[in-house]
């Protein structure tokens, strides 16, 4: 395959970045996504430029952290897809693909494709976790657990932490990501005694990273790789606000 | 054998050792432990676990990774589960059966007392993941499920989906981001570290890169925990992170740290076979699915019929065939080898004839009819079944199913699904003692970066089991041996000139690769280096393969310090720099693993030495010469000197391992 790509490219979070186009030949339609970039990057080596940073570790879709925007759409157009597990035959043939970063306040670009997603673990550390020391904690059979909540807070527990929804979302909003973690530990009877503090600090560090609100377009969940539900958002918005009746 | 190397296993009977050591260790009081700084690099299951757990002590600690975050950890792709030895399905588990199965399953080349006291915790490890809130699979009644993994007869893995290592990483990590939160965790993300720092013969902290900014930091500790897992990655094509790397443990090494059993690698059998020249890394299928799957070849060579033409008798079940007692379950070690002999005498499948099937037909059958009769259909069609049967298998490897389909292109409900064996894991790693302290006083390795539990072949769903142990319930005791005597220690300010010293040296490393400005990339010399490494330290070992490899190691590693070509600059992200410094590494590695081949006239677990096999083709170890753990000592580049920690085996006399 022949492929024009135009990607996005910036210094430092300092400089501005602009698009630079280059033509790959001889694609093959097995290789990953990332590996067609390895590729482009084996070539600017060897011709003295330099490389285009991107984030990429696993290669298996389940780190989180490659965070491609595809045409437009985060992490392309296969749906449930990562952008290390896109290959090059959802392609065809002579396209042009254009790939930029995440765009989004909370997300600042460090370099080229790579963005500062700390943002998440700040959330994460107000809140979306169950408070227990490591120790002696009881047989892990002694709390029953129903087999349909465990499903629900597992598949809401599946979330990659990528970011996929915040840049797919017109406004920013992370809420998908907050709900997902919100909604695994309401669900699970170990989550219930910090369930109102634990919706009430995420939700107030997710406003001051700067993430933009919710308005329900619904689009993090079409791009999510991992198919998290938006039923998850309706959950958070219910558990936020009992937790405000409570306070 | 080697009076340099003791590794401190406590006296008594086995299974009151480490009950005994816990409630004799010398404690740290509170006060004294705001006082006292710990350093852990790596945020995987031992790094954030250890992390989370010695903050929640009272500890000082941070906690560094070069991901964009500690959720990125490579811990969170392992598929299949955990083991513990709860014994829920009734099945006869027990303590002592872990035990056994584990030293066993590492062909006897593992330390009895640390293999007891990892069974021991196990149970403790599934109860404290639960508390946090880590959505294992149940069952309708509310309680956990287990499956079975290969190399058991009972069912004691503990699993979410094919996410279990996710589910479990994540939970550590929330623990760690509470400390965080809190403020007794300062978490360095997108950092490396490239130096220790040793004074007066103790490890007393680290040169970080600021992976963004590109500057070098200094940071002192009382003491410093490794565990930034495996070296698989010296192969270039694993099933590790693209990250995943051997830094830290040989700058350790480097810096008096012993290496033992280098060349212990583990293959796993169920991967998703290479498919160009383009590739990076492999993938592996969980080794759950050989619990329902089956595994065969044709029985004509060169077959290229498509296989769901090719008819029942004409198929080769060879592991049900050589291994009638474990089947398709037998231990990852003994799979790979019997695809590898398949596909070596020209039965293997696919383009490369380098694949065996690994079907799910009968599964989706079996589970099909099962299902029909649950729900009180009496007589359902063919079609029927197979659409249940997949609904089942579905719930159970939905995940699995589907990576394979976005990778291969091919749907695996409806054809046999193509595997080959892949670098995975690496049992080798940082000698510790007991206590999990390497040679180097003050230095700590955890989970997969050290040597101790698996001998010379992991079973499935231990590495978690490992990681965890030693994160949460080992080095929270243990390293209360050290400190205690750390507590007059001032914390050293970063001026000293052995941080000086160390400093410079990494400035001088990185001003190195940059200024070479040769001809190929970094990645020219991985590969080069991983196809040395496959061809000739892989599967199958000789001595005339390992003496042609060390002598091309040499060679390519001095090119490399010649001719490698690193662009960008120092002082910003550079992730061909940082690539550059972990390849220099895995060119002195790769050297050991096969010295350490070399070394090993035996077959043991994973390491197999053709000229070492049975008349039927299997491992053939040598006890009377080889039941000792290698500790490498570095001396100088390309140059070790071997210490021999021997293997006692108090409960478990070492047979010929058997699983027919």
């Amino acid at each position: 395959m022949n492929i024009t790509l135009k990607v996005w490219r910036q210094k430092n979070a300092k400089e501005a970045g602009n698009f630079v186009t280059y033509r790959l030949q001889d694609i093959s339609p097995d290789m990953s996504f990332l590996e067609m970039f390895d590729v482009l990057n084996e070539q600017l080596i060897g011709k003295g430029d330099e490389p285009v940073a991107f984030d990429h570790d696993c290669r298996e879709g389940i780190c989180g952290m490659c965070s491609m925007m595809i045409n437009g759409r985060a992490h392309g157009p296969t749906r449930g897809t990562t952008t290390c597990q896109l290959h090059m035959r959802s392609f065809n043939d002579g396209d042009t693909i254009v790939v930029e970063p995440w765009r989004a306040k909370a997300f600042p670009v460090i370099k080229d494709l790579v963005v500062d997603r700390t943002s998440f673990d700040r959330i994460i550390a107000t809140g979306g976790f169950i408070s227990v020391n490591t120790g002696s904690a009881q047989d892990a059979n002694c709390l029953p657990v129903p087999k349909d909540d465990a499903d629900k807070a597992f598949a809401a527990a599946a979330c990659i932490g990528c970011g996929a929804c915040v840049a797919a979302c017109k406004n920013a909003s992370a809420m998908l990501f907050v709900s997902a973690k919100i909604s695994q530990l309401a669900l699970l009877p170990q989550g219930q005694v910090e369930r109102e503090s634990r919706a009430l600090n995420m939700v107030k560090q997710m406003d001051e990273e700067g993430f933009g609100s919710c308005t329900n377009t619904g689009s993090c969940e079409a791009e999510c790789p991992k198919e998290i539900s938006l039923e998850n958002i309706a959950r958070m918005n219910r558990e936020y606000f009992m937790a405000i009746l409570k306070k | 054998m080697s009076s340099k190397l003791n590794a401190k296993i406590p006296g008594g009977p086995m299974d009151t050792k480490w009950s005994r050591y816990r409630s004799t260790v010398p404690l740290v009081n509170p006060a004294n432990k705001r006082g006292l700084e710990i350093i852990v690099v790596g945020s995987g299951l031992a790094g954030a676990a250890a992390a989370a757990s010695l903050a929640e002590m009272g500890y000082k600690v941070k906690c560094f990774c070069f991901q964009d975050s500690p959720r990125r950890a490579h811990s969170i792709a392992a598929q299949g589960g955990i083991n513990a030895a709860k014994n829920y399905q009734n099945d006869g588990d027990s303590v002592f059966r872990l035990f056994y199965d584990t030293i066993k399953g590492g062909d006897y080349r593992a330390r009895e007392g640390n293999v007891h006291r990892l069974a021991e915790v196990s149970r403790n490890i599934i109860d404290q993941c639960v508390a946090q809130g880590v959505p294992f699979a149940r069952e309708y009644g509310g309680l956990l499920d287990n499956r079975s993994f290969g190399g058991t007869q009972v069912q004691r893995t503990f699993y979410a989906a094919g996410q279990t290592g996710q589910q479990l990483l994540l939970g550590a990590y929330s623990a760690l981001q509470r400390q965080v939160g809190k403020g007794t965790v300062k978490m360095y993300s997108r950092h490396e570290m490239l130096e220790l720092v040793m004074i007066d013969g103790k490890c007393r902290g680290i040169i970080a890169r600021d992976l963004i900014s590109g500057k070098l930091e200094r940071h002192f500790g009382h003491a410093v925990l490794l565990c930034t897992g495996g070296y698989g990655n010296v192969f270039f094509l694993s099933t590790n992170a693209m990250g995943s790397n051997v830094t830290a443990a040989w700058k350790a090494h480097k810096n008096g740290a012993y290496f033992g059993n280098p060349c212990f690698t583990q293959i796993h059998p169920t991967c998703i076979p290479v498919s160009g020249d383009h590739q990076s890394k492999l993938t592996l299928m969980s080794e759950s699915l050989r619990n329902d799957g089956r595994i065969w070849v044709p029985k004509t060579k060169g077959d290229t019929r498509h296989p769901n033409q090719i008819p029942e008798d004409e198929r080769d079940y060879y592991l049900e065939r050589r291994y009638p007692a474990f089947g398709n379950l037998v231990p990852r070690d003994v799979a790979s080898r019997a695809a590898k002999e398949r596909c070596d005498a020209g039965f293997g499948v696919g383009a490369s004839k380098m694949a065996v099937y690994l079907d799910y037909a009968s599964a989706i059958e079996r589970y099909g009819k099962s299902k029909a009769l649950q729900l009180g259909i009496h007589e359902p069609s063919a079609e029927q079944i197979k659409s249940l049967g997949k609904e089942v298998v579905a719930e159970k490897y939905g995940n699995l199913f589907e990576m394979y389909e976005k990778i291969t292109g091919e749907n695996p409900y409806e054809v046999p699904m193509r595997i080959y064996p892949a670098v995975h894991y690496t049992m080798g790693g940082l000698w510790v003692d007991y206590e999990l302290m390497t040679t180097v006083p003050g230095l700590y390795a955890l989970g997969e970066a050290n040597f101790s539990d698996h001998g010379a072949n992991r079973l499935g769903a231990s590495a978690l089991m490992q990681g965890l142990a030693d994160g949460y319930f080992v080095i929270p005791y243990t390293i209360g041996s050290y400190l205690s005597q750390e507590i007059r220690t001032k914390a050293i300010p970063t001026d000293h000139p052995a941080f000086e010293e160390a400093e410079k040296k990494v400035q001088g490393t990185l001003d190195k690769f940059l200024s070479i400005k040769g001809e190929k990339s970094v990645d020219h010399y991985h590969k080069a280096l991983g196809k040395i490494m496959w061809d000739k330290c892989g599967m199958g070992r000789n001595k005339e393969g390992l003496t042609q490899a060390l002598a091309e190691i040499k060679a390519l590693r001095e090119e490399f310090w010649q001719n490698v070509r690193v662009p960008g600059g120092l002082n910003e992200l550079n992730p061909e720099l940082e690539k550059a410094g972990r390849v220099a590494d895995f060119l002195e590695l790769g050297e050991l693993m096969c010295l350490d081949a070399l070394n090993r006239e035996e077959s043991c677990g994973g390491h197999f030495r053709e000229e070492h096999q049975t008349e039927e083709g299997e491992a053939k170890r040598n006890d009377e010469q080889f039941s000792f753990v290698s500790a490498w000592e570095f001396k100088s580049v390309g140059s070790w000197e071997l210490h021999k920690e021997a293997l006692d085996f108090e409960i478990v006399k070492p047979s010929q391992r058997s699983y027919k």
